[in-house]
């Protein structure tokens, strides 16, 4: 169920936003001040060093977190407006999570794993499963619709919590160093993934280390001390 | 999400854990078997007396020396068969009136010994107490106006001294006195664990001689009707007070004493339910304490459900149906160890139990309201946790 994006009202909208950790007390400031559009069929390309927000950001756009101050509209919808039951709706209709760490079900199947989107969606257990086995399919491991992730490389749990990303046909899909844990032949086979979907009209926001990687993106943003410190230098040489 | 998935969910973490989950489950099973077979033990001992008070036939009245209130003392009797005599000009009628003078005894047969209530009774005691013969005939009133040495054996007693011969004809010993048998009861069984089989009835002058006295313990008149049997116990009361200004006399009815007996054992069904219904307790904060330990094993996994889009609600009942699920099986296991229990202890001891319905329901809806009483605060808990927070514990 993918929102109709249209031309008028971009998919994420960040307008000055912060995020304040408040640690015993203390209050860690990992965004100061934020503010980014992600439309339609974007391309983006996040970068900068650790511990300078990025994944922060990410959380963000992908509604599993909100913002201390400013405003922050996801498929049209300003999140200090909603609850958790509604950010969870929003969520599923509008954002593919890929997280660094694959985050898998460990006792689950691919398939299961890749299915579990569509259970707080209402979907039934045939559909659901039918569904899973086309998108893991889709990413190259029809041929794995039942191991365990225990049993899998990196790269394939990689693929399939790419699967499960987009398994809801979401409009953005956000990828936190979705390559990060892999050699370059499965990265790269993993950035073509992405790609082709972004070809297929999926804006994709990806966090990244490596230059060459972040160099395909339409757009790169450069994020240090919580800010986002863009035009990006290009590197010499 | 649908409710048959959050119920697919619930059985999968609950078969990823078999043992732990078998182990929460004991506390409940042990918390409903014991209310199912306490209460069944209750009420099997209520019923079994109630039927038993009123197999001694209907419109009984029992008249004894003192005052039927529990802190009583009890008194030695007074009363003899003067007094009896006195009752029955009272009663008007003969055959209404039984008395009883007893004494437990040993009593020979050849070399076999068996110790027995030897109970002094007038002939009217099969009309008075519904009594049935077995064997040969029971005792006449000539018998027991000569004080004749006759006996009427219980079948217990006529078992342990005759085993399968035939007792009619033959000679026991009572305290040293012979007495020749002419009849044996019908088995009666046992109540509260007390042989009601081990008696011999002998005519209540012979008893009187034997034991050297000429009181009688107490006696009992069948009233003609309902209506009159208050009345009547009045007047008898007031008749015998009149010959013994001295000493209180009390007469009840079965309704009385099946009154009293009811609320005694009613107040002890209660006792048991309740002693029980604390080891439920204890189940039931078992499963609690798990279900906080699940959640907190878990909550990287609640984390990842909450990012694709689990609603809190959606947490918060995948885990309640959780505890309800625990806490349901272990309550339907609970009752099938509370039957067979109650089962094997009726037939294999003298204590009876009957499984009653309302036991097995309360014990049912007990433990699943404890599933969702227990379960609610972890459910909560999981339904409440930050995602990114979730996620990020290892
Ligand atoms: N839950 C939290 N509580 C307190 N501080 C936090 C929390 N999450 C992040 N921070 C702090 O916020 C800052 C930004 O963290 P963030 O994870 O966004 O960095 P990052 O750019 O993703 O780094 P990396 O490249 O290492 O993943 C860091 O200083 C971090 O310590
Ligand atoms: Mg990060």
């Amino acid at each position: 169920m993918t929102q109709p994006l249209s031309g008028a009202e971009p998919a994420i909208v960040a307008v000055d936003v912060t995020r304040t950790y408040d640690l015993d007390g203390v209050s860690v400031s990992a965004l100061r001040g934020v503010s980014l559009t992600v439309t339609a069929g974007d391309y983006v390309a996040i970068v900068g060093t650790s511990g300078s927000g990025k994944s922060t950001l990410m959380h963000l756009l992908g509604a599993l977190d909100r913002p201390t101050s400013g405003t922050l509209r996801i498929g049209g919808r300003d999140v200090a407006a909603l609850g958790p039951a509604e950010m969870a709706l929003l969520r599923n209709e509008t954002i593919g999570f890929v997280f660094q760490s694959f985050h898998l079900l460990a006792r689950t199947t691919a398939r299961d794993n890749v299915a579990l989107p569509l259970v707080y969606r209402g979907v039934g257990r045939r559909e659901r499963r039918a569904r899973a086995a086309e998108m893991l399919e889709r990413v190259g491991l029809g041929h794995r619709l039942d191991h365990r992730p225990n049993q899998m490389s990196g790269g394939e749990q990689q693929r399939v919590a790419i699967a499960r990303a987009l398994v809801t046909s979401p409009s953005v899909l956000l990828a936190d160093e979705p390559t990060g844990n892999l050699d370059s032949t499965t990265g790269e086979q993993v950035l073509g993934l992405l790609e082709s979907l972004n070809a297929d009209g999926v804006a994709v926001v990806l966090v990244t280390h490596d230059r060459d990687v972040a160099a395909r993106a339409h757009r790169q943003i450069v994020m240090r001390d919580g800010l986002i410190v863009t035009p990006v230098e290009e590197p010499a040489g | 999400m649908r409710v048959a998935e959050a119920w697919r969910v619930a059985i999968d973490a609950l078969r990823a854990n078999r043992l732990r989950s078998i182990l929460t489950m004991l506390g409940v099973v042990i918390g409903v078997g014991a209310v199912v077979a306490l209460v069944a033990i209750g009420t099997g001992t209520k019923r079994q007396i109630e039927q038993q008070v009123e197999g001694l036939g209907s419109n009984l009245l029992i008249v004894v020396p003192g005052r039927l209130d529990p802190g009583a003392a009890p008194s030695a009797s007074t009363l003899t068969m003067d007094d009896v005599e006195a009752v029955t000009r009272v009663v008007g009628d003969r055959s209404r009136v039984a008395v009883t003078i007893s004494s437990g005894e040993t009593v020979r047969a050849g070399t076999r010994s068996a110790y027995a209530s030897m109970q002094g009774v007038l002939e009217t005691t099969p009309d008075v107490f519904v009594r049935h013969l077995d064997r040969g005939t029971y005792l006449t009133r000539t018998d027991v106006t000569t004080g004749r040495r006759v006996a009427v054996l219980g079948a217990g007693t006529a078992r342990d001294l005759f085993g399968d011969r035939d007792p009619i004809g033959r000679q026991i010993t009572i305290g040293g006195v012979r007495f020749r048998v002419i009849g044996t009861f019908e088995q009666l069984g046992q109540s509260l664990g007390v042989d009601r089989d081990s008696e011999v009835h002998v005519p209540v002058t012979a008893a009187q001689r034997l034991l050297g006295t000429q009181r009688i313990d107490g006696l009992a008149i069948r009233a003609p009707d309902r209506e009159r049997i208050d009345a009547l116990g009045s007047a008898v009361v007031a008749a015998l007070v009149k010959r013994h200004p001295d000493t209180d006399f009390s007469a009840v009815t079965q309704e009385q004493i099946l009154g009293v007996l009811g609320d005694i054992l009613g107040v002890l069904t209660g006792v048991l339910a309740a002693i029980a219904g604390i080891s439920l307790l204890v189940g039931g904060v078992g499963v609690s304490n798990i279900m906080l330990v699940s959640v907190r094993e878990r909550t990287k996994e609640i984390g990842l459900r909450k990012a694709v889009g689990a609603r809190p609600r959606d947490i918060g009942v995948q885990f309640l149906l959780e505890a309800v699920l625990l806490t349901t099986i272990g309550g339907v296991l609970g009752m099938a160890l509370g039957i067979s229990t109650a089962l094997l202890v009726d037939r294999l001891t003298p204590v009876p139990a009957a499984v009653t319905w309302w036991s097995l329901a309360l014990a049912f809806g007990v433990s699943a309201a404890v599933g969702i009483i227990f379960g609610v605060i972890p459910a909560q808990r999981a339904g409440r946790l930050d995602p990114v927070v979730a996620l990020r514990t290892e």
